[in-house]
């Protein structure tokens, strides 16, 4: 008989993401380099014009192509014994970015569970995992990270675990945060009065819910990790040479920096550039997974 | 005498990602000095937008125009900005529903009340401090001079409510809009309330807009009702006319909900309206309660219905007859 | 014979509070020895206003909270002794807050079955036939069943909440303010749907709201909380009709029915609102107390029975009926 009103009909959680990181500039300019780097350090094999290590004393400190000795043969010329920058660089995004993913994954967990436990229990766990996060903000970590890596020597293996067990500070505190404002939610309520045991309550209604503070902590943490070994290896105490780190390449370059500058500005470059691309990512997740307000 | 406030169709857009949501729709009433004018509704009504509307502190993406909004005479819509402000405060005031949000944590009460004063006065520290103490005290603040020192979260819900309301009172407005202001109160507490403001009101001669969704606030302190549904006001009156024969369905049906001890049968199923609320987002004909209301016709889709004046104070937006709505009620009573 | 499904006995929950940095921790008594008992197959009634404890107890009811003294009773077993999965299945919540009772990551159809995964109750094909059965007893369209709750509106949330609560049959459903977050129209919605399933499915409600009117309509019997205590409880007729707790009466006075010839009610209450950490000494209302006297101030009162009526005051009122009947 009467026409119905046609009734609003309220877009899913999904169908909102996806519209938000359509339309979201900053996610997706830092999206596209991402991947054009991750492409690159994949394929690494398959493009790189040469062998990384191939050393050839006959070919040292070729200009870039833009420069007037320069030519196509090497893009980005050869360091001073005669590797293709290009190639380095290609692999040297491996190492940055599997160190950055490695030390994120291992800190995140151990600052992940302690932070919600923190936040979850309170009283005396709250108290220990405070007096943790005190202690460790108090350490210097470039400064513990050279003691160590002096210590035990240094290996691809040994830097991503010192760098996982010192920068998991940010994963709990920020967890801590999140888990105290959900704790009193009412549903947390419901599911322990369902009978839910604590790990399911802390898994499958917290986890949830604090995962898109999660994800932007982790953005950052990557970047974070891919600094650090970048200061660590340009000091000499990271990665070791032959191996390809971007800082290394750095370090290594610093001598001939009033000839050739271009040997600390192209890694440099790319690597700020991995940098910026990880924080707009983040920047853009935070943005696409915030919380719609009530409607 | 002049009529205190005026409002002649007014409209409130706020452009969303969904598209126009139409908040306030030619709403038009009139407040007068010593009486208080209710608007009520459920939520999403329009009701607060319609007073913020009127402060013009509407939110950023929202536009308003109507055909006259006046405060004692003067015009408020071609005002600049630092004349709405002066008048903001000080002609006419408002008391929102939360006080902790209403109030600065990082001030005390002495500081804001006197701020308020001397903000549109320019009056001396010593006489702004004189009338804050002569404020709380009529709002019934014992030691006033102690509580001028204290800080917001000092203060109980019911106190930092009275302070809120003395803090409008300071500088005297002629008319003062109270956005839900008992709705976070205990019901002890909103019961002596409502009374200091009644008799504030009479004692000062203020005229009063009071919003709410509750009918028995409605009942007891208003002096006329306008309730709004979807944006619109669809029916006005003196509040005994309202509840005892309401005219438009959506007011028979929002009384019938309501559990009365002593005239409700306990036990018994409540009066309800199926469905919910619409959103009045984007193009719409017709009257926007049709789904809802048990007297729908064909009409009812695609005729704009205009408020329909029964007499003086009296009007209601509906294409049936005032003799049929009052059937209506008499068999939904029954 | 009536049966008592729940019997309180002088419960007590007792937070330590710090109440500064040098001034010690203070004991918080937020519930302080309730008795009361809840017979099957009624709706009991809890109001009092905020602080005075109302919460707290749904709390230690639903096993949410540790009690500190006292004892509760479920079927004439202690519910120390009940498992904490099987005290699940006889006693459910619904809260008020429809935004924050469920959980915004989660489908509907994951919300309302979670009972059943915790329990382990059938294989997976049961539960969607389960969980559209229950929403088709509540209201619910079905294809809300992969809407989340972000998309529905207030009522519709409300209706999920009692879905949840009621796909594991339980015995008693708490309801701490079922509706006093929603619309006016949404609320007689909501109120009917919960009497028509509690005699569908033979339910027992515990009803804990601030809203008068609600009670009133609902209850089958009115317990009156202030500060941790029960200070008047009656069967609703008795209590709505003749208080004998000035504080009851106070609270009667201040519902403001829809009459508008009625005015404003005035209550005598005055202004000085109670502290929990702190509270005044013998009858913890003399301070507010439009009839108190002295032995009031001195000496807290003891529960008084006069036959199913009890109050817990030196001078309950006689005679006494509120001024909105």
């Amino acid at each position: 008989m009467s026409q119905p009103i046609p009734e609003i009909v309220y877009p899913s959680p999904r169908q909102i993401m996806i519209r938000r990181t359509l339309t979201h500039k900053g996610f997706l300019i830092g999206a596209i380099m991402l991947l054009l780097i991750s492409a690159a350090a994949l394929l690494a094999p398959v493009l790189s014009p040469y062998d990384p290590y191939n050393q050839d004393l006959s070919r040292r400190m070729i200009n870039p192509v833009w420069h007037e000795n320069g030519s196509w043969e090497h893009p980005l010329g050869t360091d001073n014994l005669g590797r293709d920058y290009l190639s380095r660089l290609m692999y040297g995004a491996r190492i940055s970015l599997l160190l950055g993913g490695c030390a994120m994954l291992i800190s995140g967990v151990i600052g992940t569970s302690l932070g919600i436990a923190a936040g979850y229990f309170g009283g005396r766990v709250d108290m220990v995992v405070g007096f943790l996060i005190t202690a460790r903000l108090s350490m210097p970590v470039v400064l513990v990270a050279l003691a160590v890596v002096a210590l035990i020597g240094s290996s691809l293996n040994v830097i991503i675990w010192v760098l996982g067990l010192l920068i998991w500070d940010r994963f709990a505190v920020v967890m801590r945060a999140s888990t105290q404002q959900l704790r009193e939610m009412d549903y947390v309520n419901a599911a322990k009065a369902i009978g839910c045991s604590t790990l399911r309550v802390l898994v499958s209604e917290i986890l949830p819910n604090v995962f898109n503070n999660l994800i932007v902590v982790a953005t950052l943490e990557i970047a974070h990790a891919i600094l650090l070994e970048a200061a660590l290896s340009f000091l000499g105490m990271g990665v070791q040479p032959p191996l390809p780190s971007w800082g290394l390449m750095v370090a290594e370059g610093k001598e001939f920096m009033l000839f050739s500058p271009w040997v600390i500005f192209i890694p440099g470059t790319v690597l700020s550039l991995l940098v910026l691309a990880i924080n707009l990512m983040g920047d853009g997740i935070r943005d696409i997974t915030a919380p719609e307000g009530r409607s | 005498m002049t009529t205190l406030l005026n409002i002649r169709a007014l409209y409130v857009n706020i452009s969303l990602s969904a598209g126009m949501l139409h908040a306030v729709r030619d709403v038009s009433f009139h407040v007068e000095r010593g009486e208080t004018l209710c608007l009520v509704g459920e939520s999403g009504c329009g009701k607060s937008l319609t007073a913020l509307a009127v402060m013009d502190i509407l939110p950023s993406r929202s536009v308003r125009w109507a055909e006259q909004i006046t405060l004692e005479g003067q015009d408020l819509q071609n005002l600049k900005d630092r004349h709405m402000s002066d008048l903001r405060g000080s002609r006419m005031a408002m008391i929102f529903q939360e006080p902790m949000t209403s109030l600065n944590p990082c001030y005390t009460i002495g500081n804001q009340l006197e701020e308020t004063l001397r903000r549109h006065r320019s009056a001396s520290r010593r006489e702004a401090r004189d009338r804050a103490v002569f404020l709380l005290e009529k709002v019934g603040i014992t030691a006033a001079g102690t509580r001028l020192k204290q800080y917001p979260h000092q203060l109980s819900g019911g106190l930092r409510q009275r302070v809120m309301i003395a803090m409008s009172l300071m500088c005297g407005p002629a008319l003062i809009i109270a956005d839900e202001p008992t709705t976070a109160l205990d019901v002890t507490i909103q019961a002596q309330i409502l009374s200091l403001l009644s008799s504030l009101q009479k004692e000062f001669g203020m005229g009063m807009i009071f919003i709410t969704h509750d009918l028995g606030i409605v009942a007891r302190i208003a002096t006329r009702v306008a309730v709004m549904y979807c944006g619109m006001v669809v029916e006005t009156g003196v509040v005994g006319e309202i509840f005892h024969s309401p005219l438009h369905p959506y007011t028979q049906g929002l009384l019938a909900c309501l559990p009365v001890p002593g005239k409700t049968r306990p036990g018994e199923h409540l009066g309800s309206i199926p469905g919910m609320v619409p959103t009045p987002i984007g193009d719409f004909s017709g009257c926007m309660f049709r789904n809802r209301c048990s007297h729908a016709m064909e009409e009812c889709c695609h005729e704009s219905i205009e408020l329909y004046r029964v007499s003086v104070e009296r009007a209601y937006r509906c294409l049936l007859s005032k003799e049929t709505c009052l059937a209506n009620h008499m068999t939904q009573k029954d | 014979m009536k049966h008592q499904l729940i019997h309180i006995r002088e419960l007590t929950k007792t937070y330590r509070i710090s109440t500064g940095l040098f001034r010690g921790k203070h004991d918080l008594r937020a519930v302080n020895g309730v008795t009361l008992e809840v017979e099957q197959g009624t709706v009991f009634g809890l109001v009092g206003e905020s602080g005075c404890g109302k919460t707290t107890l749904s709390k230690l009811l639903l096993g949410l909270e540790q009690r500190t003294g006292g004892e509760i009773l479920f079927n004439n077993r202690p519910t120390e002794s009940i498992p904490r999965r099987d005290l699940a299945r006889h006693i459910q919540p619904v809260f008020q807050d429809p935004y924050s009772s469920l959980n915004p990551r989660k489908s509907v159809a994951s919300i309302i079955s979670l009972p059943l995964k915790v329990h382990r109750v059938g294989t997976m094909v049961d539960w969607s036939r389960r969980v559209q059965e229950i929403m088709d007893v509540v209201g619910l369209p079905p294809r809300l069943a992969n809407s989340y709750p972000g998309q529905l509106s207030g009522g519709q949330r409300q209706r999920v909440a009692v879905a949840r609560a009621l796909i594991m049959h339980p015995d008693v459903v708490v309801c701490d303010e079922p509706t006093s977050a929603l619309d006016v129209s949404v609320q007689s919605q909501i109120l009917n749907m919960l009497m028509d399933l509690r005699s569908e499915l033979g339910l027992t409600y515990i009803l804990i709201s601030h809203n008068l009117s609600v009670v009133e309509h609902m209850a089958s019997r009115v317990a009156v909380m202030y500060l941790g205590r029960i200070v008047e409880e009656a069967p609703t007729a008795t209590l709505f009709r003749s208080p004998h707790h000035p504080y009851t009466r106070a609270l009667l006075d201040s519902v403001l029915t829809p009459e508008p010839e009625k005015g404003l009610p005035e209550n005598h209450l005055g202004i000085a609102y109670p502290d929990p950490i702190d509270p005044p000494p013998g009858c913890t209302f003399h301070p507010r107390c439009p009839c108190a006297q002295d032995v009031c101030r001195k000496i807290p009162p003891c529960p008084v029975n006069i036959g199913n009526h009890m109050v817990e005051c030196h001078f309950p009122l006689n005679n006494s009926t509120p001024k909105y009947n």
